[in-house]
C-alpha cells in the first residue's frame, strides 16, 4: 500500500522543501543560482566556512543546521541520495573567504565520493577543504572498522560543535581537530519499529511484521544487529544503552551530552519514557548529563523509532557546546 | 561490413544509443536496486541518460574525450548518489587518454574501460568480488585488453558479454561497500545493480555498431 503524504508532484518535492524552508529562515539563508546549495545570506568576514551536507529526506537534517554558530552552508541532494559535486562546489565557493571550508557530512559511499570529487575541483581553483565524516552509528560496523559506520543523529552534535568551532578558530586546521574529535566522541544507536517510505514512489524503504522492530537499523532500511519482537521501552533501552556505553566506552564520571532522537513518526511521549530510563542507566553507571536535546533532528520520513546518542565532553567541547547557537531545526540559547 | 571503428559523429550516434537505451532499461534498473538498495538506481540513471543525451544532442563535439566527458559531467551532475559519482567518473577519467584518438576502435574502448576501471576503483575503493560494477567492468576491461587488434563490431559484443558474466557472478556476492554493505547475505542471489548498468551500457553500445538496436525491455 502506498503510504499517504502531503505533497504535490513527486518530482518537485526537493525544490519546495527547500523553497519552504528558506521561507522560514526570513531571509537569513539563501539559494545560490541553479544549484540545490544554501548558505547564509550574511557570512562573517574572514571566517573558517562550514559546509554540511547529504541527502534529503531527512529534515531538518542537514540544511535545517545552517545559521549562526552552526554551519554556514549546506549542500542537499535528491531524497536520501548524496548532493552532486557541482552543488557542492559551488557552495564551496560562495562560503570560502581565503580561509578554506570544512566539509562535514554522514560516512555513506556516495557522500564520501560525491565529497571528495569537489574537494578534488576546489584545489584545482586554489580553495583549501578538510573533511570530516561522522560516523556514529555503532550498530553498523565492529568498533575497528569505525571509519565504516554511518553517521545518524549524532550528526546534530558534530555540527553545534564545527559551528561554534568555525565561528570562534581561525585556521582551517583547528577547526578540523575540534571538529574531528566531537566526532571521535559521539555514539549513536537506533531502533526501527516502522517503515518510512520515498516520495517518489510511496514504496516503503523496508519491511518489518506488525509487532517486530529491528535494533541497530540506519535511516535507509541498512540491516541492524538484530530483529526482534517488540519490547517493553526500558528493556530495549537497557539493550541499546548497553551497546553504546561499552563502545568509546563511556566511563563513571564522564559528562556528556544526550540527545533522544525521534525518526520521524514517534511521539514526544514516547520518547520522555525512553529519556526516563536513559537516565536511569546513566544515574547508575555515575555518568553525568550535561544538556538533554530531544525532538526530530535525523528524521526518515515516516519512520517510526528513535535512536539514542551520547557525545563525551572534555572542557574544550563543552566550551563550544556552550555557545549559544541559532538555526531552523536546533536552537540553543 | 563488420566496423572497424567509427568515426567521432558516428561515436555520437552510439552515445545517444546508449542513453537512450539506458532511459528504457530504468524500471530494469530499479527492481534490480529495490532487492538490495533503497530502489532509486534506475530513476537516477535514467535522469542522468537523459541529461547526458540533451547535452550531446546541444552540442558538436569536435573530440573523441570530449564526448565521453559530456557523457561523464553529466552523469555526475544529475544521477546523484554513489552511483553518479562512479559512472560519472568512469566517463570522465576513462577518456583521459582518447583526446588524440581520431576514430574509436577496440584499443580507444580498452583505453576507456581500462583508464575508467582504475580511476572507479581509486574514487570507490572498491575491489573484485565486493558485489560492486567493478566486477562486471574489470573483465569487460581485461576482455577489451585481448581484443585491442579485433574489429570494433566484433570485440564489443563480447566484450558486453564478458561483462554480463561478470554482473551474473555478483549474484553468488556478498556486497562489501557501499549501502548495500550493511544488507549483508541478504545481498545474495541478486545481482549488483551497478555491475547491471555496466553491462547494459555496453551493450547498447555493441547494439549500435552491430547494427541491431533492440533496447532492453523493463
Amino acid at each position: 500500500m502506498k503510504a499517504k503524504k502531503i505533497i504535490n508532484d513527486p518530482r518537485n518535492v526537493v525544490p519546495e522543501l527547500l523553497e519552504g524552508l528558506m521561507l522560514a529562515y526570513h531571509g537569513r539563508i539563501r539559494k545560490l543560482e541553479g544549484v540545490n546549495a544554501l548558505v547564509k545570506t550574511e557570512l562573517p568576514q574572514d571566517k573558517v566556512g562550514l559546509l554540511i551536507g547529504g541527502g534529503s529526506g531527512h529534515e531538518p537534517l542537514f540544511h535545517g543546521f545552517i545559521g549562526d554558530n552552526m554551519a554556514d552552508g549546506a549542500a542537499c541532494g535528491n531524497i536520501f541520495a548524496a548532493p552532486t559535486p557541482d552543488v557542492i562546489l559551488a557552495a564551496t565557493r560562495a562560503l570560502n573567504q581565503g580561509k578554506g571550508v570544512l566539509y562535514l557530512y554522514g560516512n555513506y559511499a556516495g557522500d564520501n565520493m560525491n565529497f571528495d570529487i569537489a574537494a578534488e575541483m576546489a584545489a584545482e581553483e586554489g580553495i583549501a577543504t578538510r573533511t570530516v565524516r561522522i560516523w556514529d552509528d555503532v550498530a553498523s560496523a565492529p568498533p575497528e572498522r569505525v571509519d565504516q559506520r554511518r553517521g545518524i543523529a549524532g550528526d546534530l552534535f558534530v555540527i553545534k560543535v564545527a559551528g561554534a568551532a568555525a565561528a570562534t578558530l581561525d585556521s582551517l586546521d583547528e577547526v578540523y581537530r575540534v571538529t574531528a574529535k566531537a566526532r571521535d566522541r559521539v555514539r549513536s544507536m537506533g531502533v526501527a519499529v516502522s517503515a518510512g517510505s520515498l516520495p517518489e514512489t510511496g514504496e516503503p524503504t523496508f519491511t518489518l511484521g506488525p509487532d517486530e522492530i529491528e535494533i541497530g537499523m540506519g535511516l535507509h532500511g541498512e540491516a541492524g544487529v538484530s530483529r526482534e519482537k517488540l519490547l517493553p521501552a526500558d528493556a530495549l533501552v537497557d539493550k541499546m544503552m548497553q551497546r553504546i556505553l561499552a563502545d568509546l566506552p563511556f566511563r563513571r564520571g564522564d559528562e556528556v551530552c544526550l540527545l533522544i532522537n525521534d525518526l520521524g513518526a514517534t511521539t514526544m511521549m514516547e520518547l520522555l519514557i525512553v529519556n526516563r530510563r536513559v537516565r536511569q542507566i546513566l544515574e547508575q553507571e555515575g555518568i553525568a548529563v550535561h544538556d538533554t536535546v530531544m525532538g526530530s533532528f535525523c528524521t526518515s520520513q515516516e519512520m517510526a523509532g528513535f535512536s539514542i546518542s551520547l557525545m563525551q565532553l572534555d572542557e574544550e567541547l563543552k566550551r563550544y557546546y556552550n555557545m549559544p547557537a541559532r538555526s531552523f531545526g536546533y536552537t540553543r540559547a | 561490413m563488420t566496423k572497424t571503428s567509427l568515426t567521432i559523429a558516428e561515436t555520437a550516434q552510439m552515445l545517444l544509443h546508449m542513453c537512450r537505451g539506458m532511459q528504457a532499461s530504468k524500471d530494469l534498473l530499479s527492481e534490480a536496486d529495490r532487492a538490495i538498495g533503497d530502489g532509486d538506481h534506475g530513476i537516477g540513471m535514467a535522469r542522468g541518460f537523459e541529461v547526458a543525451q540533451q547535452k550531446l544532442e546541444s552540442q558538436s563535439a569536435t573530440t573523441l574525450d570530449e564526448l565521453f566527458k559530456t557523457v561523464g559531467m553529466a552523469l555526475l551532475t544529475s544521477v546523484g548518489g554513489a552511483a553518479g559519482a562512479v559512472f560519472g567518473t568512469l566517463f570522465r577519467s576513462g577518456a583521459r587518454n582518447l583526446a588524440v584518438l581520431e576514430n574509436f576502435d577496440t584499443a580507444a574502448l580498452a583505453s576507456l574501460l581500462n583508464d575508467g576501471l582504475q580511476a572507479v576503483q581509486e574514487r570507490g575503493k572498491a575491489q573484485v568480488g565486493d558485489k560492486t560494477m567493478v566486477d562486471a567492468l574489470q573483465p569487460a576491461a581485461a576482455r577489451a585488453q585481448e581484443l585491442l587488434s579485433i574489429p570494433l563490431a566484433e570485440a564489443l559484443p563480447q566484450i558486453a558479454e564478458a561483462a554480463r558474466l561478470g554482473m551474473e557472478r555478483t549474484k553468488d556476492m556478498v556486497a562489501m561497500v557501499g549501502k548495500a554493505r550493511t544488507l549483508g547475505e541478504r545481498t545474495l542471489g541478486h545481482p549488483d545493480p551497478g555491475a547491471l548498468s555496466t553491462y547494459l551500457i555496453l551493450k547498447y553500445m555493441a547494439e549500435y555498431v552491430t547494427g541491431s538496436t533492440r533496447t532492453e525491455e523493463g
